[in-house]
């Protein structure tokens, strides 16, 4: 568990948010998306998944590493 | 087996902690990030960090596909074979990736799934040519046959990717950004803010897809020993 704090702490000061300023309005973004502080609810969605999907990689890895293991033996 | 050695995050080498991380940064900074206000294009830029960071981590598969199969020319060792072979599977799998979000970015910025252009025809061709090479591998039974006809394919098969998407959508007109012409998104990010996000999502695919392949490459050791 060492070695992941100073990972999980990278990630979470990844987390702190680009402040946007509006320059020239007519051309329409997602401003009320982020006005409503909504696209943080998509970045936690995708924060879910991409959790899951390296965790799944992590432990395929484990996997082959265990039978790279048993095949030295 | 020794449970001694089966945590999660044991030998997991320092590129995959960095894969990690750099992931994490381009999917949080990739949405949140300030991009040019353009329109049609709209928030769409943004596809800049997923969509072509994709192709880029494509293009080092098979720039690695093609080193091995030399490599493997050269020593005639079957490891080399592995590499370079499990590296082209990877590319394949996101060039796919790379076809399918680039249809949907066409079809909300041109108006279309699929449209004939030099780029888009020239990855097509290209998926084709790395397809051919997965059935010609499966066609052949002996091992070192197999290792020596798809290495010299696979040269025959970059350079042919090379002409596709890097060289002939560059001579004619082309729709894409960056061929034909037409300015790349460089123009489009004045103050290099994109940059920050995009170079780093380079490497963060790049990685994924180092690390996909690379367990790919010690299921197939594994399973060769097993054979022998």
């Amino acid at each position: 568990m060492k070695k992941i704090k100073p990972l999980f702490l990278l990630i979470f000061s990844l987390l702190i948010p680009v402040i946007s300023f509006a320059q020239n309005s007519e051309v329409e973004m997602a401003d009320l998306l982020r006005q409503d502080g909504k696209i943080y609810v998509v970045i936690g969605v995708i924060c879910i998944i991409l959790t899951g999907i390296l965790l799944f990689l992590l432990t395929i890895d484990r996997k082959v590493r265990n039978l790279e293991q048993n095949q030295k033996r | 087996m020794s449970l001694k050695n089966n945590s999660l995050f044991t030998g997991i080498q320092w590129w995959k902690w960095t894969c990690i991380v750099l992931l994490f940064y381009t999917f949080i900074q990739g949405l949140l990030i300030e991009v040019p206000r353009l329109p049609i294009l709209n928030e769409t830029i943004r596809n800049l960090f997923f969509h072509v960071t994709i192709w880029f981590a494509m293009i080092i598969m098979m720039i690695s596909s093609v080193v091995y199969g030399i490599k493997y020319l050269r020593s005639n060792n079957i490891d080399f074979d592995i590499k370079s072979s499990e590296s082209a599977y990877t590319g394949v799998f996101l060039g796919i990736l790379g076809l399918a979000t680039g249809s949907l970015w066409a079809k909300y910025t041109w108006g279309a799934w699929w449209v004939n252009d030099a780029k888009l025809n020239g990855a097509a061709a290209t998926m084709l040519v790395y397809l051919a090479y997965i059935v010609l591998r499966g066609s052949i039974d002996d091992e070192n046959k197999k290792a020596k006809i798809s290495a010299v394919y696979g040269i025959f098969a970059f350079t042919l990717m090379l002409v596709f998407i890097m060289i002939l959508p560059r001579l004619t007109d082309s729709l894409h950004p960056g061929n034909g012409g037409n300015p790349g998104f460089s123009k489009y990010d004045l103050d290099s803010k994109m940059r920050t996000v995009f170079y780093p999502a380079v490497f963060a695919w790049s990685l994924l897809a180092t690390w996909i392949a690379e367990i790919r490459v010690r299921i197939k050791r594994v399973s060769a020993s097993q054979n022998h």
